[in-house]
C-alpha cells in the first residue's frame, strides 16, 4: 500500500438477516481511496453502493473485511467505538437535503454544532467561521439566519456540504448527493464540490447512479452490481474504452444530449431485465442473467480480476 | 391542429395566498407530433398537463385561457364530453406508479375498471371473461411477462419496471389519439428507463399518437420529441425543434439550463443558476427568469416580454431579442 491512500478496503462483506433470508448487500468488495482523489461508486438501486458508503461512515459494521484508514485507523468498527478525532475526520452529504437539515434550526445553528461538538473554535468567534465556510461554498453571510424552508435545493445542499467541512474533514463520502437536485443547482454544487477539493485536499466517495455526474467530478470509477465490484477505470479511461457488458449496457442506456454524447455510447448493447434480488443472487458472474454476451461458464464460476496495462481492471470471462 | 392552448392561467389557492402558477402559457401541436416540455421542478408541467385533461385538484382555478382539442373547448366542456375524452382519447401516464396504482387493488380490479367503462360507454356491459381477455391482452401490448400473475397481483408485489409498465398499459387504454407522458421514468435505474423508453417510442408509432412528454431531462427530450418548449416557473420561455432547441438554445435560462446538464462525453460543465424559483404567491411582474437572470435589464423587472419568432419555429420569451 503506498503512502498516499487514505482508506483501503479490502473483503468487506455486509449481510442482513430478514424474514425471507439473507440479504447479500456487499459481498467481497476491495478498493483504495488516495489522498485528494475522487472514487466514484457507481451502480443500479439494490447494488450494494449505499451499504457500503454506510460501513465506511460506521452507521453499520462489516460481517468481513478490513477498513484502514490513515494506515492506523480501523473503520471496522461502528460509529460507538469511534474515537472523537476519527470521526471528525469521515464526513458524510446526504441525497435528500430536504430531510437532512433541521428544519427548527437557522443555517448558523445548523453549521455551528459540529463546530461546537468538536471544540473547533472559541464559542465566541463561531459565528465568524460559519461565515466563513458559507462563504466558501458559494452562499453569502446573510445565509446565517435563514431556516432551511427559505433556501432552494440547491442552497441546501450547500449547506449540508458547509456542515461537512466545517471539523475539517479528510475524506467526505457524497452519497447521492446531487441526484435530488434540479441540473441548473447540481451544476452549482459539482463546482463548489471540485473547488473545495482542490483547496483542501479532500478525498472523495462519489455514491451515485449518474455517469453524467461522475464524468464531471470524478477521478476514477467504479461500478458495482449485486453486491460485487465488476470494473474499476481511471474516468477518461471508463468512458472512452469500457468493457464489462453491464458497464456497456449503463453507457448505452444514457439518453444523449449532445452529438458527442451519442458517440461516446457502447453500441450493439440494449438493456434487458432488471437488477435480481440480493436474497438469491445469480451463480457464477451475477450479471450474467442480462449480460448478451454470456456463456456457460459465466453462470458457473465468478470471474476472475483481469489487469489492463492502463490500470483497468474488469472482472468478466470474456476477457479471459 | 390537433390541440392549441392559449394564454393559459392556472392558480392555486392556499389557506391564506393565492399561488399564481401558470402565467400565460401557449402551445399548439398538430396530429402526429411529439412535443416536449422541458422544465425544472417547480415549473408547473405537472399543471399543464393536468389542465388538458380538466383533472386539476379542488383549489385551483383557471381565470384565463383557452385549451381547443380538435373541435372540443376544454375549458367550456360540458362533464360528458370530458369523460368521453379521457375515457378514449387523451390518454396520460404519472409520474410515480407507486402513487398512482391503488395499494389495496389488485391490478386486474384496476385494468378491468378502466376497460369495463370503455365497454358502458360504447352501450354493452362485457362479461368477466370478456374484460380478462381484454386486460390479457393490454399487458401482452407492454411486453409484461407472465400477464395472469400480474392480473393475481398487488401493485407492491410487481418490481418497479413492471408497474411502470401496468401504467402505460392504462395510460394506452384511454389515449387514442394522444398521450400525455408526466416524467415517465423519475426514480428509474437508468437501464429501465432506457427499456421504458424504447417500448413508449414503439407503442406510439404503432398506434400513430401523439405524444407530450414533460421531462427535466435534457437528454431524454431530445431522445423522444420533435419540437420543444422550455416551461420556466409557468411562462414558456421558448419553443423551437428540439435539436436546435438544445444545440442552439437562444433564452438566457435554456441556454444556462442546458449549460449545466452534466455530459458524458466531456468534463466541462456550466456554472449553473444562482437563486431559486420565485414564489408563486408574489411572482416578479415582469419576466419571472428576471430576477436569476444575468443579463436582466430593468425593463425585465417590470414588462412581461412578448413572443418573438426568430424564424417559423424558433419562439422565444424574451426582451433580449424584441
Amino acid at each position: 500500500m503506498g503512502d498516499n491512500t487514505i482508506l483501503s478496503v479490502s473483503g468487506l462483506r455486509k449481510y442482513f438477516q430478514i424474514k425471507e433470508g439473507v440479504v447479500k448487500a456487499v459481498d467481497g468488495v476491495s478498493f483504495s481511496v488516495k489522498y485528494g482523489e475522487t472514487l466514484a461508486l457507481v451502480g443500479e438501486s439494490g447494488s450494494g453502493k449505499t451499504t457500503t458508503g454506510h460501513v465506511i461512515m460506521g452507521f453499520y459494521t462489516p460481517d468481513s473485511g478490513e477498513l484502514l484508514y490513515k494506515g492506523s485507523y480501523n473503520l471496522a468498527v461502528p460509529m460507538k467505538k469511534r474515537s472523537l478525532e476519527l470521526k471528525r475526520d469521515v464526513q458524510i452529504v446526504f441525497q435528500d437535503p430536504g430531510t437532512s437539515l433541521n428544519p427548527k434550526h437557522m443555517v448558523k445553528d445548523i453549521i455551528g454544532l459540529p463546530l461546537r461538538i468538536h471544540r473547533l473554535v472559541n464559542s465566541s468567534t463561531i459565528y465568524n467561521r460559519v461565515a466563513e465556510l458559507l462563504e466558501f461554498v458559494g452562499l453569502g453571510e446573510e445565509f446565517m439566519f435563514k431556516y432551511p424552508q427559505e433556501l432552494g435545493g440547491g442552497e441546501k445542499q450547500l449547506v449540508a456540504i458547509a456542515r461537512a467541512l466545517a471539523p475539517n474533514p479528510s475524506f467526505i463520502i457524497l452519497d447521492e448527493s446531487t441526484s435530488a437536485l434540479d441540473v441548473s443547482s447540481q451544476a452549482k454544487v459539482l463546482n463548489t464540490l471540485h473547488k473545495i477539493q482542490k483547496e483542501h485536499n479532500l478525498s472523495y466517495l462519489l455514491i451515485t447512479h449518474d455517469l453524467g455526474v461522475v464524468r464531471n467530478i470524478a477521478h476514477r470509477v467504479m461500478i458495482m452490481y449485486l453486491g460485487k465490484i465488476y470494473e474499476e477505470a481511471p474516468t477518461d479511461e471508463f468512458f472512452g474504452k469500457p468493457l464489462h457488458p453491464y458497464t456497456q449496457m449503463l453507457l448505452s442506456s444514457i439518453p444523449a444530449l449532445t452529438k458527442e454524447d451519442e458517440e461516446v455510447k457502447p453500441k450493439g448493447v440494449e438493456s434487458v431485465g432488471e437488477i435480481p434480488s440480493a436474497l438469491s443472487p445469480p451463480k457464477g458472474c451475477r450479471f450474467h442473467t442480462r449480460c448478451p454476451f454470456a456463456k456457460p461458464i459465466c453462470s458457473e464460476r465468478e470471474p476472475p480480476d483481469i489487469v489492463t496495462d492502463s490500470g483497468h481492471v474488469v472482472r468478466c470471462w470474456l476477457y479471459e | 391542429m390537433l390541440l392549441r392552448i392559449d394564454d393559459l392561467h392556472v392558480h392555486y389557492k392556499s389557506y391564506w395566498y393565492v399561488n399564481q402558477v401558470l402565467n400565460g402559457v401557449w402551445l399548439r401541436m398538430d396530429e402526429g407530433e411529439r412535443i416536449g416540455i422541458v422544465g425544472e421542478t417547480g415549473s408547473g408541467k405537472t399543471t399543464l398537463l393536468k389542465t388538458i385533461l380538466r383533472i386539476l385538484p379542488q383549489n385551483s382555478s383557471i381565470p384565463r385561457g383557452t385549451i381547443k382539442y380538435r373541435e372540443i373547448d376544454i375549458l367550456k366542456a360540458s362533464e360528458a364530453e370530458l369523460s368521453k375524452v379521457r375515457r378514449s382519447e387523451i390518454g396520460m401516464i404519472f409520474q410515480d406508479p407507486m402513487a398512482a396504482l391503488n395499494p389495496v387493488f389488485k391490478i386486474k380490479d384496476q385494468l378491468y375498471d378502466v376497460i369495463k367503462y370503455k365497454f358502458l360507454a360504447d352501450g354493452s356491459n362485457p362479461s368477466k371473461a370478456v374484460l380478462h381477455e381484454h386486460a390479457l391482452g393490454v399487458l401482452e401490448s407492454v411486453s409484461l411477462p407472465d400477464p395472469e400473475r400480474v392480473l393475481e397481483s398487488f401493485p407492491f408485489q410487481l418490481s418497479g419496471g413492471m408497474r411502470q409498465r401496468v401504467m402505460i398499459a392504462m395510460a394506452l387504454l384511454s389515449a387514442g389519439k394522444l398521450l400525455l407522458a408526466d416524467e415517465p421514468t423519475t426514480n428509474i435505474d437508468v437501464t429501465l428507463q432506457d427499456q421504458i423508453l424504447r417500448l413508449i417510442d414503439k407503442l406510439v408509432k404503432q398506434r400513430g399518437l401523439s405524444t407530450i412528454l414533460v421531462s427535466h431531462a435534457l437528454g431524454m427530450v431530445r431522445q423522444m420529441t420533435d419540437r420543444a418548449y422550455v416551461l420556466y416557473a409557468g411562462d414558456i420561455m421558448e419553443e423551437a425543434r428540439t435539436g436546435e432547441l438544445l444545440d442552439h438554445p437562444k433564452h438566457p435560462y435554456t441556454d444556462l439550463l442546458v449549460s449545466s446538464a452534466p455530459k458524458i462525453s466531456s468534463r466541462r460543465i456550466g456554472e449553473g443558476i444562482r437563486g431559486k424559483l420565485p414564489d408563486y404567491r408574489s411572482p416578479p411582474a415582469g419576466c419571472r427568469f428576471a430576477p436569476r437572470c444575468p443579463y436582466a435589464m430593468d425593463k425585465c423587472h417590470k414588462v412581461k416580454p412578448k413572443r418573438t419568432a426568430l424564424n417559423a419555429e424558433h419562439v422565444v420569451a424574451c426582451h433580449l431579442y424584441e
